[in-house]
């Protein structure tokens, strides 16, 4: 570890500004909203992830994270949030390399479906206008949604996830400063 | 106000109610428990509406508050007040149009509401089922089963009782085909409005400690029954200071001899035609 | 003409400054001080401490000024500027056990170790008006009651019967109890977070629950076994310290409830505890406490929870008087948008009856 990074320049505004982003993304799947002002996180994660982390974590949210010693150092000290063993039992999620089965995560109970997981899921590149075709709630016709760098399989989990709802795990996918939400309400098709 | 943080909450608080909006905007209708603060207005008075917009705007912000569709209600100008005063930078603006974040009681504005835009609602009772079930142990079970017979039994004793549906304000609907949600006690003349809006539509009940939401874009049916179709009322009517037919109407009493007259509830809407019928005119 | 009404800026601020003029009152009357209302309205001060949920004379002191004398409102008033400060430490259970006594009293023995220590009371007290205190320079006669010393000890009554075996045992637990006033309350709740919502309820509703468990609706049969007032010890541990510090001292009024209980297939017949615990000196408040938490332990006991007292999600869900008055008083607020949409409603009902009788055939006709 050489030196801890800094947060959010503004944690007031910057926290404000960040989940605004991610609403609007939550509110409109498929939809890429661009972060306004992004901390610089340790590698490996991107601007947009370690955002979303300082924004909605914090000692009352376990965290599961795969992105190493200086991440999980980092989010610790600026989020507070306690760092849990096993991805089950976190409230966030975050993933850069290949996420836990979205079936490993908290889905929530019936009576308590807002008690499920949210993965925070790195990815190489978040395009709209081609790719996946998205329809659900948030989604007038259809919202397509290029993800570079999905994990294998992840659309086969995501059918299995949706069918779930509504208790279901839901997605915050982050590449660079952008990002991109998938609610566990929303229909995804091949491209 | 120095010594309070922008938008008066902490934020710790301002997260938690983050984390529960947004499980809210991923689960359509339902409420979502979340640790309510007290705020240093009375319950009742939109706590649950002030917290959702502190946890929402920024400074780039523009917000409206309005109550009853007026914009220069009391209780509109204390709250836009309490924002300008804990959220510098924050611009208010009494036009729908220009608002990004609207918080109101009671009404939804006349002029069509816009993608980018934010309503917050303020709800008293966020619980459709609460007047045939007190018990909120036992609506959470009904709601965890989709079990809304309660209330096909009640809207169907209305039909037979009076021969329509006797709910003429917070008439429940079902949102997305799943859960039945309080549209909070807007006239159900703005029903119609919540169904595939391009807004996002938040609602926060500060005292009962819930929050919920629509998510642009998505379906909101009115409760109702095939040979009984969901009808919004108004006052049969014109505005009298703007001629409108289309916008929902207060009835004013003038004298008290049966003497009345409407206006427009919606104070936004009937001054922007009034000043254009006098630009016409001119 | 219709001219709209504007409830402005201008309305707002006149209407809070003749607030003020009125809570002022006459000026040639002294205006009164919060030192005065903390030394002489004691027992206002600690009510609003109470269901304000907040520890501090002084600006008790200072809401029940500002409130005009209005218990509900300085609650609200201390209540709004808790949740603004920040929270150093969780501090450690205090020790009711190890209090310094002011009054201690038992319905249930004529004489116990430690004895009755009646104390400042208005229990033998006639009602009768005092027009000596309507004068000037009242002076009160010297109490002559001695205090009991700093080392009297007064081993609790329910120790006593528990020593015999007679006292169910309250379950221990080392688990942090969550906070009502940072998480929404769910139902059934846990013991810890019905007294917390209890420790903070209207004192009037607690009463009026207590008193329906003595007339019938639920089924109690409670004797004071203690009911006792002093000061306790507040100590917290630092995280950097790692061990305990004391920060004051805070005065407490503590009840504990001794009710009969038959038994049940499990537990042989013994006596049972209803708990209640106030800030201050407000003995009619920790005894509604302790009444209704005993009431509200029927499920738990295997009793029949019919009784409205014995309600968990009734009691504690209209328990709080910030809450309620909130609600009650937003009736104030217009609803004229509502009202309208129920006048149209009304009219087009009774279009419809009236047509119905006006021309009952075609409507049958038109019915089948």
């Amino acid at each position: 570890m050489t030196g801890l990074l800094p947060g959010f320049a503004d944690p007031v505004v910057d926290a404000q500004s960040t989940f605004r982003a991610v609403l609007e993304a939550m509110a409109r799947p498929g939809r890429v909203q661009r972060l306004p002002a992004p901390p610089a996180p340790p590698a490996p994660l991107s601007p947009a992830a370690g955002a979303v982390l300082l924004a909605l974590a914090d000692g009352e949210t376990p965290l599961w994270l795969d992105a190493g010693a200086d991440a999980s150092e980092w989010a610790r000290f600026h989020a507070g949030c306690p760092v849990a063993a096993d991805a089950g039992g976190a409230e966030f999620v975050l993933a850069v390399g290949t996420p836990p089965a979205l079936s490993a995560l908290e889905a929530g109970t019936d009576e308590d479906p807002h008690r499920s997981a949210t993965l925070i899921l790195q990815v190489a590149a978040l395009e709209e206008g081609t790719g996946w075709r998205l329809t659900g709630p948030g989604i007038e016709h259809e919202h397509r949604l290029h993800v570079t760098g999905a994990p294998d399989g992840f659309l086969a989990q995501w059918a299995a996830n949706r069918a779930l709802s509504p208790r279901g795990v839901d997605v915050i996918l982050c590449a660079g400063d952008r990002v991109a939400a998938l609610p566990r309400g929303t229909s995804i098709k091949e491209g | 106000m120095s010594g309070y943080n922008f938008a008066y909450l902490d934020e710790g608080t301002k997260r938690m109610i983050r984390r529960a909006l947004l499980k809210a905007v991923a689960v359509p209708g339902f409420q979502v428990p979340f640790g309510s603060r007290e705020m240093p207005l009375p319950y009742g008075w939109g706590t649950g509406g002030i917290q959702v917009t502190a946890a929402v705007i920024g400074p780039d912000d523009t917000l409206k508050v309005i109550d009853q569709g007026a914009d220069d209600t009391t209780n509109a100008v204390s709250i836009r007040r309490f924002f300008a005063r804990v959220a510098p930078g924050l611009r208010t603006t009494e036009s729908t149009a220009e608002a990004t974040v609207i918080q109101t009681r009671h009404r939804i504005p006349e002029t069509p509401l816009r993608e980018g835009q934010v309503m917050v609602y303020q709800v008293p009772q966020p619980e459709p089922l609460f007047r045939l079930e007190p018990r909120r142990a036992e609506t959470r079970r009904l709601h965890a089963l989709a079990d809304y017979g309660l209330m096909q039994v009640k809207l169907y004793e209305d039909i037979a009782r009076h021969g329509r549906v006797a709910s003429s304000y917070d008439h429940p609907v079902m949102v997305g085909d799943r859960y039945l949600m309080s549209p909070s006690p807007i006239p159900s003349f703005d029903n119609p409005k919540m169904h595939m809006s391009p807004a996002l539509q938040l609602f926060g009940a500060g005292r009962e400690r819930r929050l919920y939401a629509v998510p642009p874009y998505t379906a909101v049916r009115s409760l109702d029954f095939e040979d009984h179709p969901f009808v919004p009322l108004r006052a049969n009517g014109r505005c009298t200071l703007c001629g409108s037919g289309e916008s929902y109407l207060d009835e004013v009493v003038t004298d008290d001899r049966g003497g009345r007259m409407f206006v427009c509830s919606d104070t936004d809407y009937c001054g922007t035609r009034q000043a254009r019928m006098k630009e016409a005119a001119e | 003409m219709y001219v709209a009404v504007k409830g402005g800026e201008t309305a707002i601020a006149n209407a809070h400054a003749w607030l003020d003029e009125a809570r002022r009152g006459d000026p040639s009357v002294p205006e009164l001080t919060t030192d005065q209302v903390a030394e002489q309205l004691t027992l206002a001060v600690d009510r609003a401490m109470s269901e304000g949920s907040l520890y501090d004379p002084g600006l008790g002191a200072l809401a029940v000024k500002q409130a005009r004398g209005d218990g509900i409102e300085a609650a609200f008033l201390l209540r709004a500027y808790r949740t603004t400060l920040p929270r150093f430490a969780a501090s450690l259970p205090v020790d009711t056990g190890a209090m310094a006594v002011r009054r201690r009293v038992s319905a249930t023995y004529k004489d116990l170790p430690g004895g009755q220590v009646l104390g400042p009371t208005f229990d033998y007290t006639h009602r009768l008006l005092d027009f000596a205190l309507a004068a000037e320079g009242y002076a009160p006669a010297r109490s002559e009651e001695a205090e009991p010393g700093e080392d009297a000890a007064f081993p609790r009554v329910t120790g006593l019967l528990a020593g015999e075996g007679l006292m169910a045992p309250e379950v221990a637990s080392d688990e942090e109890p969550a906070d009502v006033t940072r998480t929404p309350t769910t139902y059934p709740a846990t013991r810890a977070l019905r007294l917390q919502r209890l420790a903070r309820g209207d004192e009037g509703f607690l009463l009026g629950m207590a008193y329906s468990t003595q007339r019938g609706y639920g089924n109690s049969h409670p004797f004071v076994g203690e009911l006792r007032q002093g000061s306790v010890a507040v100590t917290i541990v630092p995280e950097e310290l790692g061990f305990e510090i004391e920060i004051g001292e805070i005065e407490v009024t503590e009840c504990e409830m001794v009710n009969q209980f038959k038994g049940s297939r499990s537990e042989p017949p013994q006596f049972t505890r209803g708990y209640g615990l106030t800030f201050g000196r407000l003995e009619r408040r920790a005894m509604s406490m302790a009444l209704v938490d005993r009431a509200l332990r029927a499920e738990e006991l295997g009793e029949d929870a019919t009784a409205p007292a014995q309600d968990e999600e009734f009691v504690l869900n209209h328990s709080d008087n910030i809450e309620a008055t909130g609600f009650l008083e937003h009736l104030k607020l217009p609803h004229y948008v509502d009202f309208q949409s129920e006048l149209e409603s009304v009219r087009a009902m009774r279009a419809q009856v009236e047509a119905e009788r006006a021309a009952p055939q075609a409507f049958k006709e038109a019915a089948e």
